[in-house]
């Protein structure tokens, strides 16, 4: 028995906590990466709610399309100012599940993956968020922002340090399809980020402890 | 639906065989892509890998296609274009190494989720197959076994069912073996399927009772459970030729039992074997040869010459291989020939007055022409005394207007450029056809050259052969003593350059009736034709005028070479095939391409064949020295 868990959690977490046993793989290799994204109800966290999570999975550097998950989210919360950048209706036509549901399944999806996201520390607090509101501690899992795995490439020579995804997706080509929807944000978030690697990896040989850094993990604290 | 699918979805059903599978299927096969990122310079297989489980498609950038060996760039793929179908194919390593010559994205798509679907979508199959062979087609490592099995598979793409055996033989399984092969030899048929209930259950063939009895290892009085292959492949009554292929060919067998329902719980009506396939394809077209030769008037051929276009759209249709095709049209084209020269002779007063051989020449001569077009041919009569010259002359000028009229009204036109035996020009001596094809190999002019490439791939229709040899012997006469003349012949194999700069553009027609449109005769397969005929010529050899077969034998003396004469030879049969379909769908000669109109796959297509072009004219550059004449 640890004494450290309430025993009160819920299965599904107790299940989730069970990946975090053996220590993390560092090789690039042999991680299973998941990058996600978020669309919200708006940007501040302590009000906001999620609309829709969208993930895909890499795996040695190939994104997995089998390895992807996708869900909307019913929401009492409706801003129909944001309604013009995610385009998602209160109605609408994508089948909803609660915001329980939609975590419950998100995390047994996630596993102990390392996490990727664009701006992760956004997405990151909303989903913890939710957490809180089902009495649920933090993620666990490591998380990766491409904004600051960009940061480290020195590709950019001047002193700016906050690209968004549509400046790196346009820098690194990337066909911006399905822009501000969960899973296409997810999707041009994972081809920056096999880019990103590849382009770090021609420098030097690279393990995780590379590309995470602690400020990364501001989003966890 | 997944939108990260549905975005995949959406790239690959532009390009085939995608776009030949439904909607449910091309989904299901889109989530289980894997994207691939790859720079410049990275591999994505490489020689001697284990080929994996997935076949790609370039999304963004090109993917060069090398031959480890010799460090040499076989293929380049750009975007759309799939390749690494060996998985599809066998389940060993890969023979070539694929590298990102750009910044690339691949998508890799399952080959056993791919292969479930298209075993039952024939066009798929067929596109994959021709794919298969054309990627590899420069590569001969590539076991010859592998390529007839694909070229088989895509020959007998067929819609139409399959005409089955009905009431097989059959017999129950406590049959001894021996009681079995007295059946077999009683119906004098090479398979017995058994049956329980009236259900397959196994089946023996000629060859299990050569390799399993014959050899001794099992007694003639086993029951025939004992050597029977099972279970068998069962299809339903309504199978397709090409779903029968297919399945022969997956199963690597040769009989297929059919069933009520398709599957082996129920009752056996039917078996299908590999040679009942061949028997389909060929029986229509001996039957109109049989009839060409009991037709009794010019009127009556043609309707057997429009019979016979029927059956070209047909085997088209099929894809029936090409140059199976051309020898049956040349038969029936030449039997018609035949028995209008016949007629003729019949109709004129006397017999005539010495042997002659009639001619066919240009495209005809070499059995390249399967569309109906206007005809070419020529006369070639024995010698005779200063005195008879000119009577024999006339009734040949006599008979060749007749069998000119008769061809006519087959629906062969006449020639405008009056290139025909009629045209006192072209009905000649023996004598003269040697002066002339003197002259014109001594003064090798722009028009000389012209009638050099048409007159020397002459063929053989009706006559004194002999005649025919004596012709041929004289060219190599006139050639040997004027070797020059096969440099000039080399420049002239040269002035049509490949239609791709590069590998994306195509040369078209700057002006005229067909601006903006590709003159797939003049650019692509009249240099392959003038190419096969020089080095053909260059080792004195005149029996054949095909190209197909000239670069055959081509591959056969310059084993060096190989390679490079059956890439010419397989660009050169789909050329014809495509130029034929072009001809069907637009009821025209088939010569002008509108590029607008061609597929993805057509384009594919025409991209590696001029890749041969090229290679070829390369080689006779070098070997006929004509750099410096250029």
């Amino acid at each position: 028995m640890n004494w450290f868990t309430k025993t009160s959690y819920p299965e599904f977490w107790n299940t989730y906590s069970k990946h975090f046993k053996n220590k993390q793989e560092t090789d690039l290799g042999s991680i299973r990466f998941v990058v996600f994204d978020t669309e919200t109800t708006g940007l501040n966290p302590n009000q906001d709610r999620i609309l829709s999570i969208g993930t895909v999975g890499i795996f040695q550097n190939t994104i997995k399309v089998s390895d992807s998950f996708e869900c909307y989210l019913k929401q009492d919360l409706f801003k129909a100012e944001t309604v013009k950048i995610h385009g998602l209706l209160k109605g609408g036509k994508n089948i909803k599940i609660d915001e329980k549901t939609a975590i419950i399944q998100f995390l047994e999806h996630i596993k102990n993956s390392v996490l990727v996201a664009h701006n992760a520390s956004f997405d990151v607090t909303m989903i913890n968020k939710a957490l809180k509101r089902l009495e649920l501690p933090k993620l666990k899992n490591i998380v990766l922002d491409t904004k600051n795995i960009f940061n480290k490439t020195n590709l950019d020579k001047t002193t700016k340090t906050n690209f968004s995804l549509d400046e790196l997706s346009e820098r690194f080509k990337i066909p911006q399809h399905d822009r501000h929807t969960a899973s296409g944000d997810a999707f041009i978030t994972a081809l920056l980020f096999v880019k990103l690697i590849s382009h770090l990896k021609k420098e030097k040989k690279i393990t995780l402890n590379d590309i995470k850094s602690p400020k990364e993990r501001i989003g966890l604290l | 639906m997944n939108t990260i699918a549905e975005r995949i979805y959406d790239f690959l059903k532009q390009y085939p065989p995608f776009s030949m599978l439904s909607r449910e299927q091309l989904l299901s096969i889109c989530e289980a892509v894997d994207v691939h990122y790859l720079e410049k310079g990275n591999y994505l297989f490489e020689t001697g890998k284990s080929v994996k489980d997935e076949f790609y498609v370039v999304k963004d950038g090109a993917i060069g296609i090398f031959r480890t060996e010799t460090n040499t760039l076989i293929d380049e793929c750009d975007e759309g274009d799939i390749f690494g179908l060996r998985a599809l194919m066998r389940k060993d390593s890969y023979k070539l190494s694929a590298k990102a010559i750009e910044e690339s994205i691949v998508y890799s798509v399952s080959s056993s989720l791919f292969e479930k679907y298209i075993t039952t979508n024939p066009e798929a199959s067929s596109f994959l197959m021709t794919s298969f062979v054309t990627n590899t087609r420069s590569s001969y490592i590539e076991s010859k076994e592998i390529k007839q099995k694909t070229t088989k598979l895509h020959d007998f793409s067929d819609e139409q069912s399959a005409d089955y055996s009905k009431n097989p033989i059959h017999c129950e399984a406590y049959t001894s073996i021996k009681a079995a092969a007295k059946l077999m030899t009683k119906n004098q048929v090479g398979s017995i399927i058994i049956t329980e209930d009236n259900k397959p259950i196994g089946i023996i063939t000629d060859k299990d009772l050569r390799i399993k009895i014959a050899t001794g290892n099992i007694s003639i009085n086993e029951n025939v459970t004992k050597v029977m292959s099972s279970p068998v492949i069962t299809f339903p009554e309504n199978i397709t030729v090409s779903e029968a292929q297919i399945a022969m060919l997956k199963h690597k067998i040769t009989h297929l039992c059919i069933t009520k329902d398709g599957t082996t719980n129920s009752e056996l009506t039917g078996i299908l074997s590999e040679h009942d396939i061949i028997v389909i394809r060929e029986n229509n077209a001996s039957a109109l040869i049989k009839e060409v030769k009991r037709a009794k008037t010019p009127e009556y051929l043609h309707q057997i010459r429009q019979r016979a276009q029927y059956l070209l759209e047909r085997y088209i249709e099929q894809k029936i291989p090409i140059t199976f095709i051309t020898k049956i049209i040349s038969a029936i084209n030449d039997s018609i020939t035949e028995k209008i020269i016949d007629l003729a002779i019949r109709e004129m007063p006397t017999l005539p007055p010495t042997t002659f051989a009639w001619l066919a020449i240009g495209s005809q001569g070499r059995q390249e022409q399967l569309l109906l077009t206007d005809q070419d041919n020529a006369l070639v009569f024995d010698n005779v005394s200063e005195t008879q010259y000119e009577t024999t002359k006339q009734y040949f000028l006599s008979l060749s207007k007749k069998i000119n009229e008769g061809l006519n009204t087959v629906g062969f036109e006449f020639c405008p450029a009056d290139m025909m035996a009629s045209n006192p020009k072209w009905c000649l001596s023996v004598s003269e056809w040697k002066n002339q094809f003197e002259r014109w190999i001594k003064s090798p002019d722009q028009d000389n050259l012209m009638l050099c490439t048409i007159f020397f791939d002459f063929e053989y229709v009706f006559g004194n052969r002999d005649l025919v040899s004596k012709m041929s012997e004289d060219i190599f006469e006139s050639i040997d003593s004027y070797e020059i003349f096969l440099n000039y012949l080399g420049l002239n194999a040269l002035k049509n350059p490949p239609p791709i700069s590069f590998f994306r553009q195509f040369l078209v027609e700057q002006s005229g009736e067909h601006k903006d449109q590709f003159d797939i005769k003049a650019r692509a397969m009249m240099p392959l034709v003038d190419a096969a005929r020089l080095l053909i010529l260059s080792k004195n050899i005149k029996a054949h005028n095909n190209t197909i077969v000239r670069f055959t034998k081509l591959a056969e003396l310059e084993p060096q070479n190989k390679e490079l004469y059956e890439d010419c030879s397989e660009a050169f049969k789909n050329l014809l095939r495509f130029r034929t379909e072009q001809g069907l769908t637009n009821n025209d000669s088939g010569r002008f391409i509108d590029l607008k109109s061609l597929s993805k796959a057509n384009r594919l297509e025409l991209k590696r064949c001029f890749k041969a072009v090229k290679e070829i004219q390369e080689l006779i550059q070098v070997r006929f020295n004509l750099s410096h004449f250029l």
